[in-house]
């Protein structure tokens, strides 16, 4: 059985620590948040200009001029700040901010991540996504293991536009999980979902991993 | 004393909008939009427009609507996908389009209003975005020079105004709504609320009055809101 969104977002929350100011990315990544461990105390950041994101509102709390990066309405916390953009993306390319969660169209095995554009068929614009993983010094990616024609996303190179060159630390998909101990090493296979094998995992990945499996 | 304030979005535009303008706007999504100015815009029907902003609208509301009008020529932006029409717009080639990181253009409207022609950034290296940038390393680090951005005219919204042209944005709304205030030839503000002299507490001002041309009291202050997402109330 592989992981669901939620289950992938539990997983991420696990390397949240005490003391954190974390981004989460639009889609899944926004879901980290509901998994925050009791006892580690975590800011989100939001980069439209809020540090210290509240839960969503109750119908009666909306309010217009509160919304997170997803244009999502949000609510505000005792901790609260709001900032300019010019203010919040200091705080993201200055290194200040510890972590960010963010979703993939591919990952390749030396770190390049893709996720803003297809040419001649998406063209959304990059966002915040190409300051977070300059700016932010650690980056954890949640996405699919394939994509819905079932090609492997986790590449040897990226075959998309990059977002930026080496800078993935961590990468959480639905079948496994892999991590970097430093940007000059390759990813190592620690986790598979369960009741998926290591076998299934070579045959799913075209990126190079080392298998370091805890037995 | 400099009259700031205009009756209406029409008349503090009047004589300063024309085709082909370079037009530099506050707002994340449609939170902190100069929704009213916008309107005025689409209704006074300047075309061959330049606009510097973080995102495009929706389709039927804010900067969509100057694209559904075709006044836009070319937008300077970091995130589209809400707007269909500008992405059908930009891949049929009627819509040119410059991506900037999001960061880089909050720092470009903030460097085009500082006087700093440029800067470096470590944003974008590798990608698309940096070629045919200048390139240097420090510390072993490279980085790309990015260009300041200047405008025209600039259109902002705020939460409260006085008739110096002091402003204070409100809670998310600030976001690019500074920055957009400083770098262009003329500033227009439409406030939420305008406050008589002194009623501002100087110490919260956000937007000092320099920047701020004209104000005008917002016709509109509709505040759409893109993405509703609400939690049960707790019994």
């Amino acid at each position: 059985m592989t992981w669901t969104r939620e289950q992938m977002a539990a997983r991420a929350a696990l390397e949240l620590r005490d003391g954190y100011y974390v981004n989460l990315g639009i889609g899944i990544p926004t879901l980290v948040g509901n998994y925050i461990p009791p006892n580690v105390d975590v800011t989100l950041h939001s980069e439209n200009g809020i540090l210290g994101l509240g839960p969503f509102p109750t119908e009666d709390e909306v309010d217009p001029d509160i919304i997170n990066a997803g244009k999502q309405t949000i609510t505000e916390l005792d901790r609260t700040s709001y900032v300019s953009s010019a203010d919040s993306f200091a705080m993201v390319r200055g290194g200040h901010i510890n972590l960010s969660v963010l979703g993939a169209m591919e990952v390749a095995e030396n770190g390049d991540l893709a996720n803003w554009m297809i040419p001649s068929k998406m063209v959304k614009g990059p966002g915040g996504a190409m300051d977070l993983v300059a700016g932010v010094p650690r980056i954890i990616v949640l996405m699919e293991h394939v994509d819905k024609h079932g090609t492997p996303k986790f590449r040897k190179r990226c075959t998309l536009p990059v977002t930026g060159i080496n800078v993935v630390d961590m990468l959480i998909t639905t079948h496994a999980v892999f991590q970097r101990r430093d940007r000059q090493s390759p990813f190592e296979l620690i986790e598979l979902a369960p009741s998926v094998t290591l076998d299934q995992v070579r045959q799913m990945t075209e990126g190079c991993f080392i298998e370091a499996l805890m037995r | 004393m400099v009259q700031k304030i205009y009756p209406d979005a029409r008349s503090a535009l009047a004589d300063v909008l024309r085709d082909g303008l370079t037009i530099v706007a506050g707002g994340f999504g449609l939170c902190g939009i100069p929704e009213t100015l916008i309107g005025a815009i689409q209704e006074l029907g300047a075309k061959n427009l330049t606009v510097i902003s973080n995102n495009a609208g929706v389709d039927d509301f804010g900067l969509g609507r100057l694209l559904h009008a075709r006044q836009i020529r070319k937008m300077i932006s970091s995130y589209v996908g809400e707007n269909k029409e500008f992405e059908r717009q930009y891949l049929s080639g009627e819509l040119e389009v410059e991506f900037c990181p999001q960061g880089t253009l909050a720092e470009r409207m903030r460097a085009g209003g500082a006087g700093i022609p440029a800067f470096y950034t470590r944003t974008g290296v590798g990608t698309l975005i940096a070629e045919g940038k200048e390139h240097r390393e420090f510390g072993g680090e490279t980085y790309l020079l990015e260009t300041a951005l200047r405008a025209d005219l600039g259109i902002v919204k705020a939460w409260k105004g006085d008739p110096y042209g002091n402003l204070v944005y409100r809670k998310s709304a600030r976001n690019f709504n500074p920055m957009a205030a400083t770098c262009a030839k003329i500033t227009i503000a439409e406030v939420e609320h305008l406050v008589g002299p002194g009623e501002l507490d100087p110490d919260q001002i956000h937007t000092s009055g320099i920047f701020v041309d004209r104000l005008i009291l917002a016709a509109s202050n509709e505040k759409r809101i893109e993405r509703r997402t609400t939690r049960e109330k707790a019994e």
